[in-house]
């Protein structure tokens, strides 16, 4: 499948991968305290406690809801692993857009930015796209049925602008699912 | 992963005889893994996810779909801790909120 997008749209959605890796590289992954001081010296295989900031606690939830010493062991064994995954897919739509002609600075007026996607590219797509969304809409702070309260926001916020950026990610997101199932 | 395999019942589960075979296995395995409704994710998608990772028919991934989004959650897989370590795992991969328990 084709994805078409202009100069600015391609350049936005970049912007967008490029804030989800460097979210998902900065937060130290570091190991929680344990009891017993040795182990937790030779203990750097992951995190065993949910990140602080509300985004990655959400792109990596506890698996255990009543069950702490489980819940960690989970995430130590599986949350760099999910780090890893969830940024490479977003390099891959910067790679993407990049190999499909989108320059390092958007200059020129009139550009469109044709990518071709095969089905893994397109689901590697969908998938971040789905970070992406999860990201904005932890910081916007969406919940369900609240469309008439971002309706009726003024134009220029802020918030507004990045509610409209998250409904465009979905509608694109869409797109895709619906390709990939003709597909 | 490490975790003791919890498929020893503590007592001996009586197989009644008009139960089905998915019935009896479904009583020797456990655990659960269970998705839960968030505001952000779209119901085409979630129900892609139900499909392309479980293998299950569109009929059956809808149905689960709904009951994500009505309920607010929904069991979409049974088997052993191991088993649903990695569902959850993988619904993590695609931005699904998934946690795993017994069964009750």
């Amino acid at each position: 499948m084709i994805a078409n997008f202009t100069g600015f749209e391609a350049d936005l959605l970049r912007s967008l991968a490029s804030q989800l890796v460097e979210l998902l590289r900065n937060e130290a992954a570091v190991p929680a305290e344990t009891l017993d001081p040795f182990e937790a010296m030779m203990d750097f295989s992951g995190p065993t406690s949910a990140p602080e900031d509300p985004v990655l606690a959400r792109l990596f939830p506890s698996a255990y809801t009543e069950d702490e010493e489980a819940a960690a062991e989970f995430r130590r064994f599986t949350e760099g692993t999910l780090r890893d995954g969830k940024a490479a897919a977003a390099a891959t739509i910067i790679d993407d857009l990049e190999e499909a002609g989108l320059p390092a600075e958007l200059s020129e007026d009139g550009l469109h930015v044709d990518v071709e996607l095969d089905d893994p590219s397109a689901e590697t797509w969908m998938r971040s796209f789905t970070d992406i969304r999860l990201a904005l809409a932890t910081r916007l702070g969406v919940e369900d049925d609240d469309q008439d309260y971002w309706r009726q926001l003024p134009d220029d916020d802020p918030r507004a602008q990045a509610h409209d950026i998250y409904e465009w990610v979905g509608y694109l997101q869409e797109t895709l699912v619906d390709a990939l199932r003709k597909g | 992963m490490c975790h003791d395999v919890g498929v020893s019942a503590a007592s001996p589960v009586e197989v009644e005889p008009d139960l089905t075979p998915d019935e009896i296995t479904f009583l020797a395995k456990p655990w659960v893994t269970i998705v839960w409704n968030d505001p952000v994710n779209l119901m085409s998608y979630v129900t892609f996810v139900f499909q392309k990772y479980f293998g299950y028919d569109k009929k059956k991934a809808e149905k689960l779909m709904l009951e994500v989004h009505n309920d607010g959650r929904s069991v979409v897989s049974t088997g052993t801790r191991e088993e649903m370590e990695r569902d959850v795992q993988a619904m993590h991969e695609y931005g699904l909120w998934a946690t795993t328990e017994r069964a009750s």
